[in-house]
């Protein structure tokens, strides 16, 4: 394994296993924050501090019995191109803070990518597991067998009244952040989703973007994830989330339902028209081709559109972010330069298809 | 003023490059910002630590408004990484794991408000250090619903749930006689 692996895929190997519902789960994860006793929180640790909390991963990853989880590659962040960086960000492999803002930062990758722990990110560890699909219980079971596989090796900070003690007090108790993203657009086409996530909200969860905090919904795609980890059992976080998830797999196929039945010739239209964009544009601005791939997806999992395979949203919307263009070009682009790069690559994916 | 880059929304960040004496000035949209990432400064910065400062802020006990209490709470110092209770509730973040301790008196209202007014960890329990703290939930929590249990009159129920907890207390004095 190198570099290389992880930065020159735009989808990462267990994204191509078809999940369960994943005609709107693209991908379910599980991240927990966790902190070493005795070091300060990443922020305010000295540089040797930080690289102690590196050389223990260091050694716990030398051990023979991490082998059950195939083989882990630790990257330190300094060594790493600021585009190689955004890569891994695109591919929700590190953070925006790990890339930007640590100072010591590292990753440490499975070869299917499936895990990613960070390394003095906000906290010392973010152990993360991302699955294709509706599976957020088997990511918490796979988050807690590498939890407790490295308490083995470090003492946590842990405080019988508080819990996992993180460096943020929105984190602390479990420090599990549970979250899936769907891809909901028959909700936005019939305008229920404005009227849902102020629904969703009130339950304690979060609704956002597919980067993350702060970051607006691309192409329909929205992730959706647990407010509270104080006071809950991480199965009743988890089991919360999955109750809310179901009702809204549900609702998104009543509007797809819905929409075929009563609007068949204007959706099919719609589904028509962005894929007559996305095979013939020469120009294509990454906020337009997100909505063009929601479309021609839909059109997919209605069978409107045949004969393309269903994974070319989830790779294309990573494929095309500015980040992977340039690193697929080999050089910094600017925005006009992306836009035409943008529009050829989707172009020669869905000639790929066809042929 | 439509945003050079795009063309289509209305430019909203105005700024000025000056790379070896060459300006450039710049008039783009908040989307294009975004795009240019890590070359604008002020386009990604509000983070939930400044709004959680934001509600630190509002408590009144560092607010200023009150109290004769004001001048104590200005010292909480946390020993080991020398963050005091002003700092945390400026950045929203602790120092190190010590800090709980070192502020806990202030803690519960901060963490009512961000996790639902929930101020104690009922999840999961690290194997290692935590042994022991499993059976003592278990306890803790046989004995609340034995309360339940006699409040609501189903006796049997309480005196049921009385015998698990003698059991479970005299396995734990076994342990510790061995």
């Amino acid at each position: 394994m190198s570099l290389e692996h992880f930065i020159s895929e735009a989808i990462s190997p267990w994204m191509k296993e078809e999940g369960p519902d994943s005609d709107i789960v693209l991908s379910s994860r599980i991240r927990l924050a966790r902190n070493l006793e005795n070091y300060n929180f990443p922020d305010f640790a000295s540089k040797e501090e930080s690289e102690t909390v590196i050389r223990k991963l260091h050694e716990a990853n030398g051990d023979q019995e991490f082998g059950n989880w195939g083989e882990f590659e630790i990257l330190s962040l300094d060594q790493l191109k600021p585009l190689a960086k955004r890569v891994l960000v695109e591919k929700h492999l590190i953070s925006p803070h790990l890339a930007e803002q640590s100072k010591y930062g590292a990753v440490m990758l499975n070869e299917d990518e499936s895990v990613s722990i960070m390394i003095n990110e906000e906290d010392h560890l973010r152990i993360q597991c991302l699955f294709a699909g509706f599976q957020l219980k088997e990511a918490l079971k796979l988050a807690g067998e590498l939890d407790d596989w490295l308490e083995e090796k470090v003492d946590y900070a842990f405080d019988e009244e508080r819990g996992y003690l993180t460096s943020c007090p929105t984190n602390v108790g479990t420090g599990l952040r549970a979250s899936v993203m769907m891809h909901l657009p028959a909700l936005v086409i019939t305008k229920q989703i404005s009227r849902i996530i102020p629904a969703i909200n009130q339950l304690g969860l979060v609704v956002r973007g597919i980067y993350g905090e702060g970051t607006e919904a691309q192409g329909n795609v929205f992730q959706i994830s647990n407010q509270i980890t104080l006071g809950k059992s991480e199965e009743d976080i988890v089991e919360d989330l999955r109750g809310v998830v179901l009702q809204l797999i549900q609702q998104e196929r009543a509007a797809r339902n819905n929409l075929q039945q009563g609007l068949k010739i204007q959706l099919e239209d719609r589904i028509f028209r962005s894929y007559g964009v996305l095979a013939n544009s020469r120009i294509i601005q990454s906020k337009e081709a997100a909505q063009c791939l929601s479309d021609v997806r839909l059109g997919i999992d209605l069978g409107v559109i045949q004969g393309i395979s269903r994974s070319i949203l989830n790779e294309l919307m990573i494929l095309t972010q500015p980040g992977f263009l340039q690193q697929y070009a080999n050089e910094m682009l600017n925005p006009d330069e992306r836009d035409i790069l943008r529009a050829a690559l989707i172009r020669e994916r869905v000639e790929l298809e066809e042929a | 003023m439509f945003c050079q880059d795009c063309h289509e929304r209305p430019a909203t960040l105005h700024f000025t490059k000056i790379v070896n004496g060459q300006k450039t000035e710049f008039h783009i949209c908040e989307h294009c910002a975004k795009e240019k990432g890590e070359f604008l400064p002020g386009s990604n910065t509000f983070s939930i630590h400044q709004l959680l400062s934001g509600l630190l802020y509002g408590d009144p006990a560092i607010s200023g408004t009150a109290s004769p209490g004001l001048s104590q709470q200005s010292v909480l110092v946390c020993p080991k990484c020398g963050m005091t209770y002003q700092q945390f509730a400026k950045i929203g973040r602790f120092g190190c794991s010590h800090c709980y301790e070192v502020f806990d008196s202030k803690l519960d209202p901060i963490l009512k408000r961000v996790h639902g007014g929930n101020t104690k960890h009922e999840g999961k329990i690290p194997k290692r250090i935590g042994s022991g703290l499993q059976e003592k939930r278990e306890l803790e929590n046989l004995k609340k619903s034995m309360q339940q249990y006699i409040l609501s009159e189903e006796f049997e129920k309480a005196a049921e749930t009385r015998d698990k907890i003698r059991l479970l207390e005299k396995q734990k004095h076994q342990e510790k006689g061995e």
